[in-house]
């Protein structure tokens, strides 16, 4: 049984002006008590519920210009910062027209509500493995700008991961920028998400496709899962069975087939885990076809 | 303890808060204004939906220290004195509400989807209100409500 409260546990707020001042209070004294935070649509939750230890600060972001922003430029791709919100990605029209991935899982999230406030670096760094906007960013072959008062690095988001709500971050660091690499003009994405209700749910099984397709042949394809594994995943070995090869049913079952058994699924409420590995050959399949007629 | 100022309904408040007090505690018991909802309390939904700079937000997972400085709308300001917005004329007329615990924010859901939108097709409007839950029944005389009030403002 599960004690719920609806309230706030105690803790001191401060929302510094400046990153270094941010940086700062994360690595000082209060090293290990202050916690900093975007939307705060799912710490709030996160807090009320006593899932998690209540800070001694929270440090809110929202005060330090500049950490909002969506640019876009041919040679570096589409960059956006820990203030952007779901909402602001999927309203976004370069994200739409050449994200389109991207854009469909921030719109398959939550509510307009909490996307309002939600941003797509929260998300990432709350690390749920059913996370729609990882499958996403695994599917674009992202990166991530860490940085800390002690310096910065540039990671893959396939290596932020180390399991459900865990990653690589370390105390006093924080996410600074998600990284796209440009994509071809012709090159085609989709998010599908498996979930009972249209809005303000979970997935059971999450599935990113980006294809790049020439002449009838697959010039390169990435696909990422969500919600059945501990971390979202790319499937490289399944994505190798088409990489290169001319499209045709029998490859992208193939696919399919080899994506669904690279899940590691578990079951729980949501759905068993044998349901959500033949989900996972389903979408995949799917989710290859449609991104190719789009 | 913070000091913070809140311009709710167009009044603007000086408040000392403590730094946990969520946007809703302080609307409800500071400011007495009680049309806002507590539901779930956690995000799901959607009871406590205000307009804050022209966004609709959970008031629960706001803290009233992240609303210092901004412009809050919650359902006691949308009327003009006796005269009630379109939108609340509608959910009468239609009938869009049963116990009206889900009604203030519904109806400032869809005052923000009517704004950006004002013309919205049946799967635009689910989709707007998709963060606010009615117990009730279902959800088609609130959609039927809103339709008759984006034809009203327009």
């Amino acid at each position: 049984m599960v004690t719920f409260y609806r309230r706030l546990p105690s803790f001191d707020y401060i929302k510094p002006k400046t990153l270094k001042e941010a940086l700062a209070l994360l690595s000082g004294k209060n090293k290990g008590k202050a916690k900093v935070f975007a939307g705060g649509t799912d710490l709030f939750p996160k807090l009320k519920r006593r899932e998690v230890k209540a800070p001694g600060v929270l440090v809110d972001l929202k005060g330090i210009p500049g950490l909002d922003y969506i640019r876009y430029d041919g040679k570096n791709g589409l960059r956006f910062g820990p203030l952007t919100t779901i909402g602001a990605i999927e309203s976004s029209p370069v994200v739409q027209e050449k994200f389109r991935v991207l854009a469909q899982a921030a719109q398959s999230m939550a509510s307009p509500q909490v996307r309002n406030r939600g941003t797509i670096v929260g998300n990432i760094c709350n690390a749920v493995p059913s996370a729609d906007s990882a499958a996403a960013l695994l599917a674009l072959g992202a990166k991530l700008k860490l940085v800390s008062s002690k310096g910065k690095r540039t990671v893959k988001i396939e290596d932020f991961f180390t399991g459900p709500n865990k990653t690589i971050l370390s105390d006093g660091e924080i996410l600074r920028e998600v990284q796209v690499p440009p994509l071809p003009a012709n090159s085609k994405g989709v998010y599908l998400k498996l979930s009972p209700r249209r809005a303000m749910d979970l997935a059971i099984v999450g599935v990113a496709v980006v294809v790049i397709p020439k002449d009838g042949f697959c010039k390169d394809i990435r696909v990422a899962l969500g919600a059945v594994s501990p971390t979202s995943i790319r499937v490289k070995k399944a994505e190798d069975i088409l990489r290169g090869q001319k499209f045709g049913d029998d490859l992208i079952d193939k696919v399919a087939q080899i994506s669904s058994e690279e899940a590691r699924p578990i079951d729980d409420h949501r759905a068993s885990a044998d349901y959500r590995r033949a989900m996972v050959k389903v979408l995949v399949s799917r989710g290859i076809k449609e991104a190719l007629r789009s | 303890m913070k000091e913070i100022k809140l311009t709710v309904n167009g009044k603007l408040h000086e408040l000392t808060i403590k730094p946990w007090r969520t946007l809703l505690e302080v609307i409800r018991d500071e400011l007495g204004l009680t049309g806002t909802k507590e539901g779930c309390g956690i995000g799901e939904c959607g009871a406590c939906t205000v307009i804050m700079n022209g966004n609709a937000v959970n008031s629960c997972l706001v803290l009233a220290a992240e609303a210092n400085g901004k412009e809050i709308l919650t359902i006691e300001g949308l009327a003009d004195g006796d005269k009630l917005h379109p939108i609340q004329e509608a959910f009468i007329n239609h009938g869009g509400m049963q116990c009206g615990f889900c009604t203030s924010g519904m109806i400032l859901s869809a005052k923000v989807l009517l704004e950006r939108n004002p013309n919205p097709t049946e799967e635009e409007i689910r989709k707007g209100i998709s963060g606010n839950f009615c117990r009730c029944t279902g959800y088609t005389k609130v959609i039927e409500s809103i339709k008759e009030a984006s034809k009203n403002l327009q």
